[in-house]
């Protein structure tokens, strides 16, 4: 299989292509870009790596969110788009557990997130044995401190992974203690092979069915739906 | 040379229709498909960017697969993706640049970004051909502006409103008389039935200059409401629909007849979501009859914000093969 992987779902920016496979190609930025103007130069670049095009593909990779609203969209256009136009499957992946893979390797819980502004976050937990990782809690968008205090339940290590920053290593150290491990260095980046990987092994979304998964909804519609239930 | 008969897909995304055409050789229309949101935006009272961001990624490949369904061809058959790249709703206009882009590449072709005012300029070469030099009154939501062309692609902004847009002084008037977003069409409707009886203020800024101002008229209007409701004196919605709108129209038709005279043009283009007002219409047409000036306005479905003006405004570009790279971004500034 040749897999076109997409992820922009936060500041970092990762494009990777599978051929017959086996990752032939992968470019990762982590810089404040804009990803309009970067994403499709890069995919054309990683073609280019890859000596394919865009026929020769097999299947498109995205991540779905939750994430930047804007970065998610411009992703998610550009993957929707190009597997309408190539009649192929295209397979939505959750930008967390995008994350998490990067931990594949290493037995315990992973708890990816990202900031969410105002003390929150979009975060959720995966268990990962012997390479093969499970969800346990889908994705969600919580206050960090009492997410934290949900996760002191765990027995276990529990690696922490996020690309955006580090704004909660003192509150994570605060709440779990020596159970926390948070993952430094670039191993907290996103990369698109592991989104292409994991789509080898998904079910693909029908095309015009397909859409971010933001996991908050517009405060505009929150506000409209409350005043509206309450008559 | 390029191929005359060209065809164009064409994607418009600018603020609340999610839109795609196919076009042939700049003139010819053979589909036209606009999602609108009207009604989702109606229960805010109007357009909120991020739900019009949201739904715009939900319709494009259905209003891209339906425009080249209609149009009966296949992306084999078309030569350039065009798009809309400014000015707008940034996150929207991003859904549409973005899958422009995606499309091109995905079949090799290239992409031709789009001056949503060109486009509605443009609206009428699918009726009509032009004359030049023309001169095009644009009067939407956003824009209320004299352009003058000498020849194709090429704009010069002679005229603008220094505040408000002519459509949102419409919208902020019915909304101040209680009436449902959007409030144009409401205003036009009640404006047939009344009469112009509270002489609201007409603004023609300095001696010579082409430019528009309607927020004084808007604060006129919303100033005498509240003196009317302060002093429990009843309203005739009737009539001030009727003064405001004559208020707008004069100085609109006024501005509009002395700039085509002082440029000597052949044709005068009304266009922008504005020009589907009927008193406008009417207003134009008495007084360009008796000039040797053209009269243009494209008919109700192509004054709104389409897609197949972007195509047929792409077709110049096209011709003069100015495509964009793949690094086209939205730019919701986008100055002319
Ligand atoms: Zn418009």
């Amino acid at each position: 299989m040749n897999v076109l992987a997409i992820d922009t779902s936060n500041q970092p920016m990762s494009v990777a292509i599978l051929k017959d496979n086996q990752l032939a190609a992968e470019l990762t930025v982590n810089v404040k870009r804009n990803h309009s103007i970067q994403l499709m130069p890069a995919v054309d670049y990683i073609f280019n790596q890859a000596n394919l095009t865009p026929k020769d593909l097999n299947l498109i990779a995205v991540s779905e969110g939750p994430g930047s609203y804007t970065g998610l969209r411009i992703g998610m256009t550009t993957a929707k788009t190009m597997a309408w136009a190539l009649n192929l499957p295209v397979v939505a992946i959750s930008s967390l557990e995008m994350l998490a893979a990067n931990l594949s390797y290493h037995n315990g819980y992973v708890c990816p997130f990202f900031d969410a502004r105002r003390g929150n976050v979009f975060t959720g937990l995966y268990q990962v044995q012997n390479g093969q990782m499970t969800k346990v809690k889908d994705d969600l968008n919580t206050s960090m401190e009492s997410w934290l205090e949900q996760l002191q339940n765990i027995d276990e290590t529990v690696h922490f992974i996020s690309s955006t920053n580090h704004q909660f290593d003192d509150l994570i150290k605060e709440k779990l203690g020596a159970q926390a491990n948070i993952i430094q260095h670039s191993m907290n980046l996103p990369r698109a092979s592991m989104l292409a990987h994991l789509a080898l092994e998904r079910e693909p979304t029908p095309v015009h069915a397909l859409k971010p998964q933001y996991h908050r909804m517009v405060e505009a519609e929150a506000k409209w739906l409350e005043q509206n239930q309450k008559r | 040379m390029k191929d005359k008969n060209e065809l164009i897909l064409a994607i418009e995304t600018s603020c609340d229709e999610t839109a795609a055409a196919v076009v042939q050789g700049g003139t010819k229309l053979l589909s036209n498909v606009v999602a609108t949101q009207m009604d989702i935006h109606q229960k805010f009272g109007g357009v909120v960017p991020e739900v019009a961001s949201r739904h715009h990624i939900e319709q494009i490949t259905v209003v891209m697969e339906q425009a080249l369904t209609e149009a009966d061809v296949t992306m084999e058959d078309i030569d350039a993706v065009a798009v809309t790249e400014g000015p707008g709703l940034v996150g929207a206009l991003l859904v549409g640049v973005n899958a422009a882009k995606a499309l091109a590449y995905a079949h090799g072709k290239p992409v031709i970004g789009v001056h949503h005012i060109a486009g509605h300029i443009y609206a009428n070469r699918l009726e009509q051909e032009f004359e030049f030099p023309l001169m095009s009154l644009v009067v939407s939501g956003g824009h209320t502006e004299l352009i003058y062309m000498e020849e194709h692609g090429e704009y010069e902004i002679i005229g603008e409103t220094r505040d408000d847009a002519a459509g949102e002084a419409y919208d902020k008037v019915a909304k101040a008389l209680s009436l449902p977003y959007p409030g144009g069409p409401q205003i036009d409707r009640l404006a047939q039935e009344g009469k112009d009886t509270y002489n609201f203020p007409r603004s023609y800024l300095e001696e010579g200059s082409y430019d528009f101002s309607f927020s004084g008229l808007k604060t006129a209007v919303i100033n005498k409401l509240h003196h009317l409701r302060q002093k429990g004196e009843e309203i005739d919605v009737e009539n001030v629909a009727t003064s405001f709108q004559e208020s707008v129209i004069d100085v609109l038709v006024d501005k509009t007849y002395e700039a085509a005279m002082d440029y000597g043009v052949k044709q005068l283009i009304v266009a922008g979501g504005v020009s589907a007002n009927k008193t406008l219409r009417a207003r134009m047409d008495q007084r360009f009859a008796d000039t040797d000036v053209e009269l243009a306005i494209p008919p109700l479905y192509l004054c709104t914000d389409n897609a197949a003006m972007i195509g047929a405004a792409a077709s110049v570009e096209y011709h003069r093969q100015n495509y964009a790279s793949l690094n086209l971004n939205a730019n919701p500034g986008l100055m002319m």
